[in-house]
């Protein structure tokens, strides 16, 4: 799960991270008057979506003084952002953070997240602030800094002094401090949160001495959100496709892609696999859906009806191989699916595994006009001439 | 032979009383599975289907001899669990529950490891040996006994590359399933290390997805030490990047984990990878003699 700047930053006073005065608004005439609240000029005005990359696409900007903020704020507000990261056709910000502009001294990086094949957290450092890390990584190996924080044992304070030691220039040993601070508190949020990523991009230094997070990113597990409700609620609505939303409420997993080919199969690896045939085919997927192992009848229906809801979709593939999910479930769920809603798009249907006699049964009596696959090769084929 | 569990296999199911847990131990006994016991704390001392239910996981293994274990527990309390078993001597602990929070898996792999316990999963459908046990929730009847060893990530593409495999009579010795998560007990490394020393498999089929470096990880140990016939899948060719599909574990994030670098990898180390999902059973006739 992901949240905003703004809602990170929150996290971050909370556990005593240093951040700069801020505060938000949803229009330049509120941005304006809130800003007469905290330090400045210079102020920064910052676009609230979740996609990164804003500074690229114009949705980070620093004002001197409160019309060129109002400017900023007006700008920002009514246009859809575009970053290397939304997408082309961006996405709506609804709100702004308006921050004091601060004296920077330095950049720096700092994070935090699961190394899977170390099996750990891992805190990830690096005097090359105020860039993507990843090209820091390729091009700078040596200047990003990893240190393994054993869950038994936690950051150690030699952790902290093995990335401080090895900056150069080495700042005054006095900032040791309020780096050691930030960098325990962050682990610390990282656990009783239960993140699957914290990242401070810039980590600054000012000029009068202290280190504060210019910038916060946190992704939460979500497997754990059972126990984080509030984290959970600060999930924000407008940032999923409007079908995805639908799709969670019944329980299904489903991801909207750009293709013309809708795709329902039990179990996410098949899935995935499924996407890749059609693609073979020469199609393209338009969704990902995973009814899962024990969906019911009424899962089954609604995620054909959410498919269907999909204007782009020109062509069905039903792929399920039943193990603990019954063939004939499946086809009662497809039978019913289209009492209620019209399928008028070819279906194919590919069914393997625990009565997979009687669903096909179901389906022929059923009425329904579709095709049905003997195999995945076959399913691949029909998939072929839906779109020659 | 087989890896891990065979006709020796004795199975206590943790979470028996719950609607999973029940439905599956009625399953696993119909494959032939030997299930001596359940645990459900708190209903101790009743019955399911014949097994004795009890409390703890450390009287199933010293009044029954339980030395493997198939939990069904809810995510909340399943790192518990799966820890309960490692520390009751439990020498193979098979997780099937999605859904378990990442750092309880960093604390618990751990502590099971230090236990000497093997730990398959979690969000995993199980391992099979055909023929000799079933200790998870795979349909048996797709299954075949015979010299082919089979690891997955998956659940039900499993299914679909053993489908395949049966149906040109290349029949299993045992077939992982690794688990959907981040963060699993073993490794394919660890599990092909255990097949290069059964004599019982011939080769193996490698099912993976995106996510991790898993995969390029086995292509590696297969180059340096794995001389039986190796044929892969990998699922997620079309996936787009930063987005978990289904599985905890399958993300490309950060550009690492994408599919095509595993493809790469596995073709490069010489390892035959099928492309086409509906290939695979003629393939494999290709790569197993």
């Amino acid at each position: 799960m992901k949240i905003h700047e703004f809602q990170a930053k929150d996290l971050f006073r909370n556990f005593g991270i240093p951040v700069p005065s801020g505060t938000l608004a949803t229009t330049p005439s509120q941005a304006v008057e809130n800003a007469k609240s905290i330090p400045g000029p210079p102020w920064v005005v910052k676009a609230q979506i979740h996609a990164g990359g804003r500074g690229k696409g114009g949705g980070v900007r620093l004002v001197k003084s409160l019309k060129e903020l109002s400017k900023a704020a007006d700008e920002i507000l009514s246009n859809s952002l575009i970053t290397p990261q939304t997408g082309p056709t961006g996405q709506k910000v609804r709100q702004v953070l308006i921050e004091e502009g601060l004296e920077i001294e330095r950049e720096f990086y700092l994070g935090i997240v699961i190394d899977r094949k170390l099996e750990s957290t891992v805190m990830i450092f690096s005097q090359a602030g105020g860039m993507e890390i990843e090209e820091v990584s390729a091009q700078h190996p040596e200047l990003v800094l990893i240190e393994t924080i054993d869950s038994v044992q936690g950051l150690m304070p030699y952790q902290v002094r093995n990335f401080f030691y090895a900056l150069d220039p080495m700042p005054d040993k006095s900032m040791l401090k309020g780096f050691s601070a930030t960098m325990t508190r962050l682990y610390k949020l990282f656990l009783s949160k239960d993140c699957s990523l914290v990242e401070i991009n810039p980590l600054v230094l000012t000029k009068s001495g202290n280190v504060v997070a210019l910038d916060a990113k946190i992704n939460f597990d979500d497997n754990a959100l059972f126990r984080q409700k509030e984290i959970a609620q600060l999930h924000d609505p407008y940032e999923l496709d409007e079908l995805e939303v639908k799709a969670a409420e019944s329980n299904l997993n489903y991801i909207r892609l750009d293709g013309n080919i809708g795709a329902m199969v039990n179990g996410a690896g098949l899935a995935m696999a499924t996407m890749d045939v059609i693609k073979l085919a020469g199609a393209e997927p338009a969704n990902f859906l995973d009814v899962g192992g024990g969906a019911s009848e009424e899962m089954v229906a609604n995620g054909l009806k959410i498919i269907l809801s999909d204007e782009r979709v020109k062509a069905i593939l039903i792929n399920i191989f039943g193990g603990i999910m019954r063939c004939d479930v499946l086809a009662r769920g497809v039978v019913n699916a289209a009492k209620e809603v019209k399928i008028n798009v070819p279906l194919i249907v590919r069914l393997e595994g625990t009565n997979v006699e009687e669903g096909r049964e179901i389906l022929q009596n059923s009425g329904l006009d579709f095709s049905v696959a003997q195999d995945i090769e076959d399913a691949a084929r029909m998939v072929a001439a839906q779109v020659s | 032979m087989g890896i891990l569990v065979d006709e020796n296999t004795k199975v206590v199911v943790q979470g028996i009383t719950g609607n999973e847990g029940t439905f599956h131990t009625k399953q696993m006994l119909a494959y032939g599975t030997n299930i001596v016991a359940g645990v459900t704390p708190g209903k101790g001392g009743t019955e399911i289907d014949g097994i004795p239910v009890l409390n703890r996981v450390k009287d199933a293994v010293d009044i029954y001899s339980a030395n493997t274990s198939c939990i069904f527990v809810p995510p909340p309390f399943a790192a518990d669990a799966m820890i309960e078993a490692a520390d009751a001597g439990i020498n193979v602990i098979v997780c099937i529950t999605e859904g378990i929070p990442t750092l309880d898996m960093i604390k618990a792999v751990t502590f099971i490891r230090k236990c000497g316990a093997v730990l398959i999963g979690p969000n995993t459908p199980g391992i099979i040996s055909p023929g000799k046990t079933k200790v998870g929730i795979m349909p048996g009847h797709v299954h075949k006994q015979g010299s082919i060893g089979v690891l997955s990530r998956s659940g039900t593409l499993t299914y679909e590359v053993v489908d395949q495999l049966t149906r040109v009579d290349l029949g299993q010795s045992t077939c992982i399933g690794l688990g959907g998560d981040p963060i699993v007990g073993a490794s394919f490394v660890d599990h092909l290390r255990r097949f290069k020393e059964d004599t019982e498999t011939k080769g193996v089929v490698l099912i993976g997805e995106i996510g991790g470096t898993a995969e390029e990880e086995a292509a590696e140990y297969i180059k340096e030490e794995f001389s039986k016939p190796v044929a892969a899948f990998i699922a997620g060719q079309t996936a787009p990047p930063g987005r978990r599909m289904g599985h905890a574990g399958a993300i490309i994030s950060g550009g690492k984990g994408k599919a095509e670098d595993k493809i790469q990898s596995l073709q490069s180390h010489g390892i035959t990878v099928v492309l086409n999902l509906g290939q695979m059973g003629k393939t494999a006739l290709q790569v197993f003699p």
